[in-house]
């Protein structure tokens, strides 16, 4: 496809005009910002959510169940134990966050060095690539299946299924700009210089690839908050009563006759942060390409 | 050679700019020239100076934000401002392209009978097995051995030289009147460059196409061409018979390619190469100046304040944009170089 | 060719056959027994030593693997623990729902993709670029499990157009068949359409500017012919990858689709064997899932070196 001849940023000067050339870039993209206040603001709340929700995520009041949304007190309404939707809307969307981070470090941990081994080491390619098959045979729901059958369901264990299935995503990205820039004249020189591989992995590659590790994890990240919604909601994630998105919709849907409304929030929260990260993992990945305006 | 007759091409000053963020860039100004039947006109000219984009609007290809003024009729038709149906009809079958790299110019993924029996298709109205045979004659006659198996072969499995004549084959399938090739030899080695070149030479005789062949090399244009076009940042700024141009160069920025780029005859040690001093200039008008001013040895205020125009300089049909000509051979140029 | 084929087919075996020793593992890793696992209502112990003599559970471990890996071969997954009914017949009756739905929402997904795709690739920089990549991303960041939910709340029990759940084989009545399934497929293929739309707009921007497009104008094509037979057959290339590569998303995406349209396929009998601990059922879904993502991928490679002929005949992708 295209190639990138744009040389990297190889002296701690050229990274920081490369830095400020990039946010630029985003502070004069709408959508960025708009995404970037977006996010704050849902990290800001997701912190400080056990302060902030107006009620206990686990105060029931069976005198008010199914109170519609603009009930006064419950600004979302209540659910069917007469717990307060909006403080529970809170916590799970602390959750998924917490889910959402999790799963892409755990992606990180594991797929990075062998991304950067794969790329670099010859030899370790194939075998690399053959765990990469493997893991791809697993889709992360059977992978869930499995490990609630040997584990019990949980937000660890989501967390983990989610993670291991994005391993794959992360060696690919990693392995491909290894390979890049190792071919590269500075990595090279050093390799000339007699610098030790893991040396040169660690001061030359790693700290190059940062960039296209980051768009990555970017993206990684609202793929891992919808499959902790979708685990909730088939009971192999987090379980009741704690909140979760995932579980107030199998809630709603339980009662879909009763309160409708019910199923509207917790996916408009859902969507709004996945949609808030691939908006910025986009801009993210605009702001990088060296070739400027190219999608 | 010949020019008695009515030219096949006429552009007549043809401009073209393209918007910009910091405003519009003017990247062709005021080019004119003729193509005769059969006849073979270089263009020369740096990397930037605007023989692409010439080449490329003469059949309406730049993208659609170029502007585009000026004239250019084919056999008296005019091409700037035609409809997209009626310059399809002209692309391919009466002004058809050769480009530089004939690795990537080729489709990957479709074998070269398919992609040249495509043209035959459009034009000709050609059933597909009839466009297929004649694609079989056409890499005959660009000098492809064992045609009829490499009809069927895909562009990877050919050498460079062998995909520049595929080029070639499909560009005169249809019996062009003009035949446009950028920089065809660019991407090739020396040997399998003389062998392109025979055979643009041989479709000439043959055909009696006329070519228009753009490329920044004078071993390619002292090969090959009839006459000579030189530009230098969008514009012409000499034009002449091919052994004249290279025995008289008028204007200063031809004399300093000319002694830029060996010559036969010309003996190591005595003659050495010149490098001609500073940067092409940004594409941006300049109708105030003559826009080699600020690389010229001889420039002086009026060449700062105003643009020569294109002026009979001696000899046949040689022209140049200068206002102080040089007189004599590139010697000249070259001392005035020191 | 030949050579490809044969490497990528070797690489695939072994795919398989690590896969088969993962999930091997990972039945011995369930808590408790795998004799009383396996036993499912008869708990005596002579049942349960029948059941191990029967699964060579008394065996040393390579020979129960070889054992284990020739009774999945013959399609033996052992017997549902709560039916009592044998896995693989189970997987006869849930499987063709399963495919029927998932076909269908790859083709849905393939037709609205690519045709966004190329349209937001030739119409750069205009209103229905925006729209498309707009409309992707959301298709992208929706929950689709959630999109269900409203379907089905919002379109099926409210206007009454499509059945809110059920499912009627096709043998038995295509129509009724098709009108059940076509709401499930629309809903499972919004992602898979989204991430195909955003491959094959890129992909498409890559070949427009490429020359060989340039070539291609400057042969006098419509504008018709240059972007499908000259840009978008070297964008399927990528396009084909996208789909083999995303078919475990798509598996994921069908069990929870089943499960909200209350479809009776493989996904349903998933879930329900997970909350059942009916793990002989679990132990075959899950091998069955790696073994037809890996067969499908190889039939995905396959493919590839049809529609590029640079693979076809040096057998290697350039």
């Amino acid at each position: 496809m295209t190639v990138l001849t744009v040389p990297m940023a190889e002296t701690g000067t050229a990274s920081i005009t490369r830095r400020t050339r990039v946010l630029r870039r985003l502070r004069r993209n709408p959508l960025a910002v708009v995404s970037f206040v977006v996010l704050a603001l849902a990290g800001v709340i997701a912190l400080l959510s056990p302060w902030l929700a107006p009620y206990s995520v686990d105060q029931t009041d069976f005198a008010r169940t199914f109170a519609p949304p603009g009930t006064a007190g419950h600004l979302l309404g209540t659910d069917d134990l007469g717990r307060d939707v909006l403080s529970r809307i809170m916590l799970g969307a602390r959750a998924s966050l917490q889910v959402g981070l999790l799963a892409v470090a755990t992606s990180l941990v594991i797929g990075v060095p062998l991304g950067l081994a794969a790329g670099y080491f010859r030899a370790w390619d194939a075998v690399i690539s053959r765990f990469t098959d493997l893991l791809l045979a697993f889709p992360f729901l059977i992978m869930a299946v499995g490990l609630a059958a040997i584990r019990g369901a949980s937000l660890g264990n989501a967390a983990v299924a989610i993670g291991i299935a994005q391993i794959p995503g992360v060696i690919r990205v990693v392995r491909s700009d290894t390979l890049r820039l190792k071919s590269l004249d500075f990595v090279a020189a050093a390799v000339v210089d007699g610098a030790s591989d893991l040396w040169v992995l660690a001061r030359h590659i790693l700290p190059n690839a940062t960039s296209v590790i980051l768009v990555q994890a970017t993206v990684a990240i609202p793929a891992a908050i919808l499959g902790e919604a979708v685990l909730s909601f088939l009971g192999l994630g987090i379980q009741p009563p704690a909140p979760s998105l995932g579980t107030m919709l199998a809630t709603a849907q339980q009662f879909a006759a009763r309160a409708p409304w019910a199923a509207v929030f917790p996916g408009v929260v859902i969507m709004g942060l996945a949609l808030a990260f691939n908006v910025f993992g986009d801009a993210l990945r605009d702001a990088l390409d060296p070739k400027g305006d190219r999608r | 050679m010949t020019t008695a007759s009515a030219p096949v091409l006429e552009i007549r000053d043809l401009s073209v700019s393209f918007p910009t963020e910091t405003g519009t860039v003017s990247a062709v100004d005021g080019v004119s020239l003729d193509l005769a039947a059969g006849e073979i006109v270089g263009m020369v000219g740096e990397s930037g100076c605007g023989k692409s984009v010439t080449a490329m609007s003469l059949a309406g290809l730049l993208p659609s934000s170029a502007r585009v003024t000026g004239s250019v009729r084919l056999d008296g038709t005019q091409l700037v401002g035609a409809r997209e149906s009626a310059l399809r009809r002209v692309r391919g079958r009466e002004i058809a392209y050769i480009f530089q790299e004939p690795m990537t110019s080729l489709n990957p993924v479709l074998t070269v009978g398919r992609q040249i029996g495509e043209v035959l298709q459009v034009h000709e109205r050609m059933s597909r097995r009839a466009a297929r045979a004649r694609a079989v004659e056409l890499l005959t006659l660009v000098g492809i051995p064992s045609a009829a198996q490499r009809v069927d072969n895909y562009p990877h499995q050919l050498s460079g030289g062998m995909r520049q004549r595929v080029m070639i084959a499909m560009a005169v399938a249809c019996g062009p009147k003009v035949l446009v090739a950028d920089e065809p030899t660019t991407a090739l080695d020396v040997t399998v460059q003389a062998g392109i070149l025979q055979v643009l030479r041989d479709l000439r005789d043959r055909l009696g196409t006329s070519v228009l062949i753009i490329t920044h090399d004078l071993g390619v244009i002292a090969d090959i061409a009839d006459r000579v076009v030189v530009m230098y940042a969008g514009r012409v700024v000499e034009r002449a018979p091919v052994d004249d141009l290279f025995a008289h160069p008028r204007h200063r920025y031809t004399a300093g390619l000319l002694s830029a780029s060996p010559q036969p005859g010309r003996h190591a040690g005595t003659d050495r190469l010149t490098e001609i001093p500073g940067l092409v200039p940004v594409l941006a008008s300049q109708p105030d100046a003559c826009t080699f001013a600020d690389r010229c040895p001889a420039a002086d205020e009026q060449c700062r304040a105003a643009a020569p125009p294109l002026e009979d300089v001696g000899g046949t049909d040689h022209v140049a944009a200068c206002w102080h000509p040089c007189i004599t051979a590139p010697t000249a140029a070259q001392e005035a170089n020191r | 060719m030949a050579r490809y084929l044969l490497t990528r087919a070797w690489q695939s075996a072994l795919t398989l056959l690590l896969s088969t020793i993962v999930v091997f593992v990972g039945v011995r890793a369930l808590p408790g027994d795998p004799a009383l696992a396996l036993a499912g209502e008869d708990r005596s112990p002579e049942a349960l030593e029948a059941i191990r003599r029967h699964y060579g559970l008394d065996q040393p471990l390579p020979v129960q693997f070889a054992q284990y890996v020739e009774r999945m071969a013959q399609g033996d997954f052992g017997v549902s623990i709560r039916t009592g009914t044998p896995v693989s017949s189970m997987l006869t009756t849930a499987l063709p729902v399963t495919v029927e739905l998932s076909v269908l929402a790859i083709l849905i997904a393939a037709a609205l993709g690519v045709g966004a795709g190329v349209l937001a690739a030739v119409r750069r920089g205009r209103p229905a670029e925006w729209l498309a990549n707009g409309l992707a991303l959301i298709g992208l960041s929706v929950p689709h499990f959630w999109l269900g939910l409203l379907a089905i709340l919002y379109l099926s029990v409210a206007t009454g157009l499509f059945p809110a759940s059920g499912f009627v084989p096709i043998l038995e009545d295509p129509v009724d068949n098709l009108h059940h399934i076509v709401l499930p497929a629309v809903i499972l293929g919004t992602g898979l359409a989204a991430i195909i739309m955003r491959q094959t707009r890129s992909a498409m921007l890559d070949s427009l500017s490429s020359d060989y497009v340039r070539t291609a104008k400057a042969k006098g094509l419509r504008p018709r012919a240059v972007i499908t037979r000259h840009a978008l057959r070297n964008s399927l290339i990528v396009v084909v990858t996208v789909v083999g590569l995303q078919l475990g998303g798509l598996i994921s995406g069908a069990v929870v689709t089943e499960q909200i349209f209350g479809l009776p396929g493989f996904g349903k009998m998933t879930i329900d064997a997970v909350f059942q601990r009916d793990y002989p059922v679990i132990q075959a879904v899950v091998l069955l899932t790696a073994a037809a993502y890996i067969v499908i991928n190889f039939f995905v490679d396959l493919l590839y070196s049809v529609i590029d002929p640079r693979i076809r005949v040096t057998g290697d992708p350039a």
